[in-house]
């Protein structure tokens, strides 16, 4: 299972803020997660979309579209952060 | 080093002398504060609440004052950011850094405070005349972390 957490307007946009899902069995890393989130289609595919603007971390580090998944970690999405 | 999650406001003063008290070594201290505006966009802003990520925030913070002190010779870094409900003229952010000389500590309090706002997950939600609104990042702090690679 991974633990995928979403935050600010992400969360507002596709209205959820943490789930538990089953590692699918095609997704290594951060770049297959996000396209099979998209296949859930409407506002998963409109938000989670190439090029649009939105991070990700794995384990509470920053990680990109080639960072590694495996089961038991915690996903976070989140749009660009805006703190200071 | 010290990082600081909080919604209680802190006091400047308290906190420099707190981190300056008994090194006689330090010979300066370079500290950023950072405030509520009462206008962004254009629009007048009513206040503001900022939502982070427990956990990752303050191991992101210390991530980013370990590479200010890997680069820089400072004795200390302190960094305290607010989160929940805050209004204009309100305090947000805290960097302050003790160093022996001037340089290394304005270097590396600025570089705290671009890493910050590019690295750290905090996320502003504004109030306005038209409601709440989240706000954009600015392409302006991804260039202002970027002059530091």
């Amino acid at each position: 299972m991974l633990t995928v957490l979403y935050f600010a307007r992400l969360r507002d946009a596709l209205g959820v803020s943490s789930e538990r899902v089953g590692l699918p069995a095609d997704v290594s890393d951060v770049a297959g997660l996000v396209a099979w989130l998209r296949l859930r289609g409407g506002v998963w595919e409109d938000e989670l979309a190439p090029g649009r603007a939105f991070r990700v971390a794995v384990n509470q580090d920053m990680a990109d579209a080639a960072s590694g998944i495996k089961d038991g970690d915690e996903i976070a999405i989140f749009p660009p952060v805006t703190g200071g | 080093m010290a990082v600081r999650v909080q919604q209680e406001d802190f006091d400047v003063g308290a906190e420099l002398l707190a981190l300056r008290q008994g090194n006689p070594k330090i010979g300066a201290i370079a500290s950023f504060v950072g405030l509520v505006r009462d206008i962004n966009e254009g629009d007048s802003v009513a206040g503001m609440t900022l939502e982070h990520y427990p956990g990752m925030t303050e191991k992101a913070l210390a991530a980013i004052v370990e590479q200010a002190e890997g680069r820089w010779d400072i004795y200390d870094a302190l960094v305290i950011h607010r989160v929940g409900d805050l209004k204009p003229t309100d305090q947000i952010v805290l960097v302050a850094v003790t160093g022996a000389h001037r340089g290394e500590t304005f270097a590396a309090c600025e570089f705290i405070m671009d890493y910050l706002k590019t690295e750290a997950p905090f996320w502003k939600r504004e109030k306005t005349a038209e409601g709440e609104r989240w706000v954009d990042a600015r392409e302006s702090d991804e260039k202002a972390a970027l002059r530091w690679r």
